[in-house]
């Protein structure tokens, strides 16, 4: 029972590990750093021009980087340093804390990390490639610290479940519980059938994985406050997962409603398939959407906190006074708003796990005969 | 030289034009939707109060739904302002 509870375990840990992967390489992002256009400069840490930018400011903060930065005071940065783990064709493996690059103002071995421009935060190599770049960025190793919580939780919930199996729930478990059962009947009992309980373990696991992250992103404080469901390579992976299984667990029925829809007329599917064109699209666009909806969400509930507090700093630049009186309103558009992403955070997860249900239920589903 | 500069401008102000007129019609659109969403779960709660809770979970469905439409074309305007091509 137990060795049972290992292996589901390990296979969900190992699973929620291979983000890691796709979120260590600070590439797949869909938002560059700003335009440097001709008329303005982005200030680096080594200038430290004093003017604010605010879209440094916002898309610093939304991006993955190789460091945790946690203060600015005047010209130093105080950030945690973090593992670089870099996979380069002529030096080979090369493991390093990302201390040595000194917020870009040195290069280590020949590796630097760009400052400006397009490529911001990414590492480079003398000869101007980049190597293969599998670090321990800031969003791994909040994804570490969030799946270590999650583990905290649910281990010791389920082994107070295995030790006291007729106890009513007490302590962490009478938080858990109502929150599963609900999940349970409210959304994947209906939405899936009868063989729910195959593809509960996943759902639950993508719902409390999902929850989690968006709530720890709405704290300042590391380890929170990493934007780690805003990275649209995390967001991708879960969204290939519910694709895969999906269309692996996919029966004749399912495909045949693809590729064949029952019911439709003839010309729509000969001698031009425009139907099966289209639902074949399908396939493709539902884990698509659900993977944009979900970083979409987030990351906008991240840009407009970081816009109202930089409306305080454009302000600043005017006037101390401006400054200070915008602060008052600006915080209190921030509390607000963070009530609201509390709230997002919650529904993102439930509307991901929801969805992935329904599109199971669909892949399911038996025949009815429902001719009219 | 100086036409280069100019036209390199004008399309940056083009770009951030037609980024901020999107997102401002992509907020429109989410506004009208889940005020629509919004205001028939009011009267379908009016008509009976007892099923308050159903409709207010698949109210909240029907609008992640929508928003998510929304914050697409949201996405995209930030690319258009962003992207430097």
């Amino acid at each position: 029972m137990f060795s049972k509870i290992c292996k589901a375990l390990s296979v969900v840990v190992l699973l929620f590990a291979m983000p890691g992967g796709f979120a260590a390489m600070p590439s797949q992002e869909e938002l560059p750093g700003e335009v440097t256009t001709v008329e303005h400069e982005t200030a680096t840490p080594a200038e430290g021009t004093g003017a604010f930018n605010p879209g440094d400011f916002m898309f610093d903060h939304i991006k993955d980087a190789h460091e945790w930065h946690i203060l600015t005071v005047g010209h130093n940065h105080i950030s945690i340093p973090l593992p670089v783990i870099l996979f380069s064709k002529s030096k080979g493996v090369q493991v390093f804390m990302s201390g040595k690059f000194d917020h870009g103002q040195s290069t280590y071995k020949g590796f630097r990390i760009e400052t400006t421009g397009e490529n911001k935060g990414k590492i480079f190599d003398e000869d101007g490639t980049r190597p293969l770049d599998l670090s321990i960025t800031k969003n791994v190793a909040a994804m570490f610290f969030s799946i270590a919580l999650i583990l905290w939780i649910f281990l010791s919930v389920g082994k107070a479940y295995r030790k006291y199996p007729i106890k009513a729930p007490s302590g962490l478990q009478s938080f858990v519980e109502p929150i599963i059962v609900f999940l349970r009947d409210e959304v994947i009992k209906p939405a899936i059938g009868p063989k729910y309980e195959r593809y509960m373990p996943y759902l639950l696991s993508v719902f409390f994985f999902i929850w989690i992250n968006n709530m720890l992103g709405l704290i300042p404080i590391p380890p929170g406050g990493a934007n780690l469901t805003g990275n649209i390579a995390v967001t991708m992976v879960l969204a290939l997962f519910t694709f895969f299984i999906t269309n692996f667990s996919g029966n004749l029925n399912y495909w045949k409603h693809i590729f064949n829809t029952p019911g439709v007329p003839v010309w729509l599917k000969l001698p031009i398939p425009l139907l099966p064109f289209v639902e074949f699209l399908g396939v493709f666009t539902k884990p698509l959407v659900l993977m944009i909806r979900l970083f979409a969400n987030i990351t906008a509930g991240h840009i407009i906190v970081l816009g109202f507090i930089s409306l305080i700093f454009i302000f600043s630049e005017m006037s101390a006074g401006l400054a200070y009186g915008v602060s008052f309103v600006s915080i209190a558009f921030n509390v607000f708003i963070t009530f609201i992403e509390l709230l997002v955070a919650f529904i993102q997860a439930f509307v991901f796990t929801f969805l992935s249900a329904i599109y199971f239920g669909l892949a399911i589903e038996e025949h009815h005969k429902e001719h009219a | 030289m100086l036409p280069i500069i100019l036209e390199a401008t004008i399309g940056a102000g083009l770009a951030k034009m037609g980024g901020a007129i999107g997102a401002g019609f992509a907020a429109l659109g989410a506004g009208f939707g889940i005020g629509r969403i919004g205001g028939s779960a009011m009267e379908a709660i009016a008509r009976q109060p007892e099923a308050s809770g159903d409709i207010r979970a698949n109210m909240i469905i029907a609008a992640a739904l929508v928003e998510s439409v929304c914050l697409f074309a949201v996405i995209i305007c930030l690319l258009a302002v962003v992207l430097q091509m």
